[in-house]
């Protein structure tokens, strides 16, 4: 297992449009929140794993564009990627860099700056983000379209509606009006919802993420570094990590991302969570909502919810605050935005956040078990990392 | 007639470059406000162009059978795993012993979408249905769908699968066709 790593400092930019810094500007934002929240200077911080997914943006090497502006050279650095999921890979490299003794203190930084290009553009590099060859070139798939795919073959099998779809989204802009970091900060209602135009029949506009510019950091620690950082220190208990099939055609079942199954098991695993009955461990989720069918696979392929009824749970309102479990209540993919390789180090730094009990009172989640859980998709269930996070040091 | 996705898109850049091109005349230089924020933007004066050259001669039977008007697969001649997309390498004997074998072209639809918002290098073309239909043989397919009303879809309908020409580019590929 190695050493217990913590996460000591958390950083988060402003989501959204940011046409007004460059990339390098947009990642120090959250690179400069983290190194004061951990109260440490650059020349402690012993590694910086920088994720980015590019293409829509001007630099092919953000690691070293980013680690120059922010200081951090000659220390040593690496790009990673896994679409969506790159920010919980970053941390993951981080975690293990520290868990391992390689390190004492590393730095995981997201960073997205999708709006460099036009939005056909940035349409085209995330459908092509599949399978290029066999999916895209001929048949053209978006992203929207991939989960569509998921959200027919879920609404034929379990009955869920449009309407049960549109509930997701209208939680998630619910607590996005309640953040001040979220690129949209408005509630909407279900009908405004049923209203939007279709993408990705039967996804409409408002089931999708928007294109987002943004940046998060995190700095981890060993335990020793750790206590004398902060007094309270998040560990990362567990990552578990998997991967599905780059063609979609190669999979058997569309009302569930194997992937996220797989991390999920082996997350709770590791971390000691009773997989029949998560919910009873957990305080607060962040789920990887990019498109609102996505938080509904999401609840079952957990175990909030058993299969089929993880759409009661959003008919029930069970993930809002004082439900079984909340969910997104950083406004989600939904409303927060998805800079897609900033997303997973988002999720770590709003629930150490969570943890902390430091978020906006309407939108802090009642801390009693002291665990919080991130899941965290790249791609179409293509890559999955699902990261428990907690008070309290594991137990070995 | 309204503008297909792909006339408004080449606009809208048309109308940019119009205007960095005069604003660039007064200042000598390529930067614009951000229409809404105000945020000034360095306009790129250099451009890439990506078109790939993608290696498919160990596959060269799947195209072969296109041209005949089949969709072609390879059996592991160890294990008899059958693979589309074809691949010539079996992982799991670790062998690198295929048969083709011709696709029946016959199942069903096991889910489908519309795509409205297309991806730039496929914003001339009106909606499309894409599919997935799962062949007789126990393998699945994605491909258009000859059918862009969704209602008139339904999911464990009966479909076959017929090699087409893809205009307005004129190459083979192949599409799901309903057959109810
Ligand atoms: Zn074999």
């Amino acid at each position: 297992m190695g050493r217990q790593v913590a996460i000591v400092g958390v950083g988060h930019s402003k989501f959204g449009t940011r046409h007004d810094a460059n990339i390098a500007e947009l990642a120090w934002e959250s690179i400069r929140q983290a190194l004061d929240d951990a109260g440490v200077g650059q020349e402690d911080i012993e590694y910086f794993v920088v994720s980015n997914a590019g293409g829509w943006s001007s630099e092919p090497l953000p690691a070293v564009v980013v680690g120059e502006y922010a200081g951090l050279n000659p220390k040593g650095t690496v790009r990673v990627e896994a679409a969506c999921a790159s920010g919980s890979a970053a941390l993951k490299l981080a975690h293990d860099i520290v868990a391992s003794g390689q390190a004492d203190i590393v730095l995981a930084v997201g960073i997205e700056k999708m709006n460099e290009s036009p939005t056909p553009t940035v349409v085209e590099y995330i459908g092509r983000a599949g399978n290029f060859f066999w999916e895209f070139q001929n048949f053209g798939l978006t992203f929207p379209g991939y989960y569509a795919l998921y959200a027919t073959a879920y609404m034929h099998k379990y009955g869920a509606t449009e309407e049960d779809l549109c509930r997701v989204a209208v939680k998630n802009h619910y607590y996005g009006a309640r953040n001040p970091k979220a690129q949209f900060q408005r509630e909407i209602t279900v009908e405004a919802c049923m209203n939007s135009r279709y993408v990705a029949w039967p996804l409409k506009l408002f089931d999708c993420s928007p294109i987002t510019d943004g940046s998060a950091a995190v700095i981890v620690a060993s335990e020793e570094i750790a206590r004398k950082l902060t007094d309270t220190p998040v560990w990362i208990r567990a990552i578990g990590a998997a991967s599905d099939t780059s063609n979609l055609s190669k999979r058997t079942d569309f009302t569930s991302l194997r992937a996220a199954v797989e991390a999920a098991r082996m997350a709770y695993r590791k971390a000691g969570i009773d997989p029949e009955n998560p919910v009873k461990h957990i305080d607060v989720a962040e789920v990887h909502d990019c498109f609102t069918i996505a938080e509904i696979l999401a609840y079952e392929d957990l175990g909030f919810a058993k299969r089929g009824e993880g759409v009661k749970l959003v008919r029930e309102e069970q993930t809002y605050i004082g439900g079984l479990i909340p969910v997104n209540l950083s406004g989600g993919l939904k409303a927060k935005g998805h800079p897609i390789a900033a997303t997973g180090v988002s999720m770590a730094a709003e629930l150490t956040r969570q943890l902390r009990q430091e978020v906006e009172k309407e939108r802090q989640a009642t801390i009693n078990k002291g665990i919080a859980l991130a899941h965290n998709v790249g791609g179409t269930g293509h890559y999955a990392y699902v990261t428990i996070l907690s008070l309290e040091k594991p137990s070995k | 007639m309204s503008k297909s996705q792909k006339e408004m898109m080449e606009e809208a850049l048309k109308q940019l470059h119009m205007f960095v091109e005069s604003i660039k005349k007064s200042t000598g230089l390529p930067i614009v406000p951000d229409q809404k924020s105000g945020a000034a933007l360095w306009y790129d004066q250099r451009q890439i162009t990506n078109k790939y050259l993608i290696s498919v001669d160990r596959i060269r039977p799947f195209y072969d059978g296109l041209m005949d008007g089949k969709l072609m697969a390879t059996k592991c001649k160890h294990c008899g795993q059958l693979y589309f997309p074809p691949q010539v390498d079996c992982p799991k004997c670790r062998k690198s012993d295929m048969e083709w074998v011709e696709l029946s072209r016959e199942g069903e639809l096991i889910t489908f979408t519309v795509i409205n918002i297309k991806p730039a290098s496929f914003a001339h073309y009106p909606d499309y249905t894409v599919g997935i239909a799962r062949l007789k043989e126990g393998i699945n397919i994605t491909a258009w769908v000859r059918e862009t009303d969704p209602k008139k879809l339904r999911i464990g309908m009966k479909v076959r699968v017929e090699v087409v020409k893809r205009e307005p580019e004129g190459y083979l590929t192949y599409e799901i066709v309903p057959a109810e």
